[in-house]
């Protein structure tokens, strides 16, 4: 059996490394397409400010960039060093992923960005400008990447279950790539990394224009990050991901958790403004409803019914009898590799997945009591209450987002941007939420997709490596110290070049070195 | 569709993960070489500068052919990754503390003048260097050692050994062999980068490199034919059948890492290579003909990796407690199908990566010196 409380501790420092590293990359998406902005507006108007402002901006970038490189190396080596069983088990589809994402992606950015600081002098504008937009071309392909990987996670087709080899196997190349979850996510992430570049720009720049410095420079970063990010947020919100959130058992149970319903309401589903769930009731207390709101976001349609907890519950414990005959079909194979009885196995192997769900009580899954398997059932409700309320309030967030770049897009076309203090002040002190609202994104998708590591497919207690506690426990540890030192130091960093600002850091690097 | 059969889509991915690893050994080789001689090569605070900034505008696109190795092996061989990475937990780890490390490291350290600071992340930059290339080396080593694990009837795997196992003598070549791999690429590079003492410097090391080289990689060879006998697979095997690692079986045999030398006796022609290159590599370096020294040290690294790998064939990770359950290229790969749109995708990629990385070094050219540092002052490491 899994040691558990190593599992445990591997989905532990997976959290906290995933969490960590997107810190990094959803600013390094943002910025890397508002530099690009910037050199186009440079290059097309002769203004020495724009190139500036890109290489003032490209500096912060820099930094970062850094850090997401250096961070995203631990999590493509986490799903060999903890998720080993993982590997081997969804290698052929989610491996090969991975591996285009560093074929297209990864060199493309990884080669441009030298050129990028390094180029200045050595190429013509258009050839530098050139290299910007393929080194956000690159992160952007990187994301789309990695986000079809997760998102098959979410919904794993075009993929069969292979008794010969113990494993899922690769279908139609076709289906994974262009997986509904995969379009919606790829959207609402790539949007979100572009309201926090945005914010980014748009807090800096008020911190000058509150401080009276670098007023030309921070009035026309506040341009860019207003409109960019005005139809960002846009995006984010309105092409949420949750319209993908229909498609499969378990993002129906997700969707039901993060609004906190129960029971099955008619179609069409009212929408949970505000509520307090409550597991052990089974019951969500002073819910606020807006009636069909939910319905038509979820479903787009009028007629079709959003599932509650329960009635989801009650599927996943057919799917789990299935799953028991899947699992006893794979074992005559095993005795009797015969073509009856692989054809049995290609025929119930879709529910196999929730027959493992069963290995957490019973080793021959075969034997499980009715019992056992209404446990099984019920551990498929991810908790309700942390879900629920994360998801209220990256939405709450994503609202507010489209409100101050409005406001802000307003004062900019009318040029009132640095005359009112008190804008200032809120867009400076907002720096941090859409920091917030990414981190809350991901805990809902990620946490979200508890038990599975692939919906269907792969409990998360069976997919973790046999590597015992203590090794994880001491590597997750100096992921901590590692990764708060660095945080520190980073931090620090910013804000000394963030202090500096445009003029010194890109003219006084001389001096100082001479004075050092 | 699938025009190729798994025989040879699996001998094309055997070959795909040798030329990842070889491109990481001569690009991000230079790399972490240059970390390593960080601080013996350069003695004032602005020589090491030269030095990183030699690497600057470069070392994160030379890293990734790392990280696309390791995804290629989660990608097409997914036993050797899930197998390779959970086993050597520890070492990996080590490794990857190393990777993170050394980036940030060139980041942060020009970052304030303050001499303290400076030193601090001297030490951080070497290590960074110096641990990922001998624990690489010594993985590597391990490779004709065999690990121990052994697979259960769903094949999860299970791995009974434990770091300081891997650091037998053998290995601690291997180790150290990849260290001077990673230095000779350093040389080379450094003294094509690089002008004047730095650049004399980089040229006397790299012959005394050469030259350790030479004696280290006949001695490993003739520690492996006296000391360490090797595995045989079995005939017949199934080298079209669905991979499973379970259904084979292999034999241990004295001389077993040099019978592929009489078999197929063409790929002498990568040891004798690998000499030869390494002679060339010395007098091009007395020479002062830096760049086709650079060429020659990387047709090196090209020769010793491909000896290497033209003995293991066709074991990807031989178990010392459980052979028949080791990792070959027939029984370890992905579907038929994957390992096609991956050779596809591969086929269609890595052109374009070489090419546009090789415009990007030809954009760089030239050396690093301290007008270099002054003229890119916001830029510079």
């Amino acid at each position: 059996m899994v040691d558990t409380s190593s599992v445990d501790l591997s989905r532990l420092q997976f959290a906290i490394t995933a969490l960590y590293h997107f810190l990094f990359v959803p600013l390094t998406l943002g910025l890397s397409i508002l530099i690009a902005i910037m050199e186009s507006v440079y290059v097309m108007t002769k203004k020495s400010i724009w190139k500036d402002m890109t290489k003032f901006w490209g500096i912060l970038f820099g930094i970062n960039f850094a850090m997401g490189v250096a961070t995203g190396v631990p999590l493509e080596f986490q799903f060999g060093t903890n998720w080993a069983y993982y590997a081997h088990y969804v290698g052929d589809i989610f491996g090969s992923l991975l591996a285009i994402e560093g074929l297209m992606a990864f060199f493309l950015e990884a080669t441009f960005i030298g050129l990028f600081f390094f180029g200045w002098n050595r190429l013509t504008k258009i050839q530098h400008l050139c290299v910007t937009w393929l080194m956000a071309l690159g992160t952007n392909f990187s994301a789309l990447w990695i986000l079809i990987a997760n998102a098959w996670m979410q919904n794993p087709t075009g993929a069969e279950f292979n008794p010969d080899t113990m494993r899922m196997e690769l279908s139609s190349f076709y289906e994974v790539f262009f997986n509904p979850v995969a379009q919606s996510k790829f959207v609402h992430t790539v949007s979100a990394g572009y309201v926090i570049g945005a914010m980014f720009v748009l807090s800096i720049s008020a911190f000058y224009l509150l401080k009276g410095r670098h007023s030309e420079f921070a009035k026309r970063s506040m341009v860019v990050a207003a409109s960019f990010g005005l139809a960002s947020a846009l995006s984010v919100v309105v092409l949420g991901d949750e319209s993908g959130y229909t498609l499969t058992e378990h993002q129906k149970m997700k969707l039901a958790v993060i609004e906190g319903i129960w029971e099955t309401s008619p179609a069409p589903a009212p929408l949970t403004l505000i509520g307090w769930p409550d597991q052990g009731e089974q019951k969500t207390y002073y819910e606020l409803k807006i009636p069909w709101i939910l319905g038509l976001i979820a479903t787009r349609s009028f007629d079709q019914p959003v599932y509650g907890i329960k009635d989801l519950v009650y599927h996943a414990k057919t799917h789990i009898q299935d799953g028991i005959k899947a699992y006893e079909d794979l074992q005559a194979f095993k005795k009797d590799p015969s073509s009856l009885n692989r054809a049995k196995v290609q025929e119930t192997s879709k529910y196999l997945g929730y027959g493992l769900l069963l290995k957490r009580y019973i080793e021959d899954v075969s034997q499980a009591t009715e019992e056992m398997i209404d446990k099984a059932a019920w551990n498929t409700v991810p908790r309700v209450f942390p879900m629920f309320w994360a998801f209220h309030v990256m939405v709450a967030l994503g609202i507010y987002f489209i409100f101050l770049f409005l406001y802000a897009f307003y004062l900019a076309s009318r040029d009132q941007l640095h005359q009112n203090k008190w804008f200032l002040r809120i867009s400076l002190y907002s720096l941090p939420l859409p920091w917030i609202a990414a981190e809350l994104g991901w805990f809902v998708a990620e946490y979200g997709r508890q038990p599975w590591t692939i919906e269907g497919v792969l409990p998360t207690f069976l997919s973790a490596s046999g590597t015992n506690s203590g090794s994880v426990l001491t590597t997750l540890i100096i992921f901590i110290l590692f990764y708060t030192s660095l945080a520190v130091i980073d931090l620090k960093l910013l804000i000394k070049y963030i202090r500096l600002g445009p003029v010194q850091a890109l003219s006084s690097g001389k001096e100082e070195e001479v004075a050092s | 569709m699938i025009f190729l059969d798994y025989e040879t889509l699996r001998l094309l991915w055997w070959a795909i993960l040798g030329i990842l690893l070889i491109g990481f050994v001569i690009l991000d080789g230079f790399d972490l070489g240059m970390a390593i001689f960080l601080p013996f090569l350069g003695r004032t605070d602005e020589e090491r500068r030269i030095m990183i900034n030699s690497v600057g505008p470069v070392w994160e696109g030379n890293q990734v052919w790392l990280i696309l190795g390791a995804g290629a092996s989660f990608a097409a061989w997914p036993f050797v990754y899930a197998v390779s990475f959970s086993g050597l937990y520890p070492a990996m780890f080590m490794a990857l503390f190393g990777l993170v490390l050394r980036p940030v490291g060139f980041k942060f350290r020009s970052k304030m003048p303050n001499p303290s600071w400076r030193r601090f992340w001297d030490t951080i930059i070497f290590l960074g260097g110096f641990v990922p290339s001998l624990i690489f080396g010594v993985a590597f080593g391990n490779l004709f050692l065999g690990f121990p694990f052994y697979f259960d009837e769903t094949l999860r795997v299970y791995y009974t050994g434990s770091f300081f196992e891997l650091l037998t003598p053998f290995a601690l070549i291997c180790g150290i062999l990849s260290i001077l791999m990673m230095l000779l690429q350093a040389s080379t590079y450094g003294a094509l980068k690089t002008r004047m003492v730095l650049q004399n410097r980089f040229q006397t090391s790299g012959q005394w490199i050469v030259i350790s080289l030479i004696i280290l990689f006949t001695g490993a060879g003739v520690y492996l034919y006296h000391k360490i006998p090797g595995y045989l697979l079995s005939e017949p095997w199934a080298s079209e059948a669905p991979s499973n690692p379970l259904h084979k079986n292999v034999l241990r045999a004295e001389e077993g890492w040099f019978l592929n030398y009489t078999k197929v006796p063409w790929t002498l022609s990568f040891p004798i290579g690998t000499y030869l290159f390494l002679f060339m590599t010395f007098f091009l370096l007395r020479l002062k003909q830096f760049g086709f020294a650079f060429f020659m040290s990387s047709l090196s690294i090209t020769g010793i990796l491909s000896t290497a790998g033209a003995s293991l064939f066709p074991f990807l990770l031989v178990s010392s407690i459980h052979p028949s359950q080791s990792l070959t290229v027939w029984d370890a790969s992905s579907s038929k199908m994957t390992l096609f749109i991956m050779l596809i995708a591969t086929l269609f990629f890595l052109p374009l990566i070489i090419a546009y990385t090789a415009w990007v070094y030809r954009i760089l050219k030239g050396p690093v010196t301290q007008k270099t540092l002054e003229d890119e002052h916001t830029n510079a490491y």
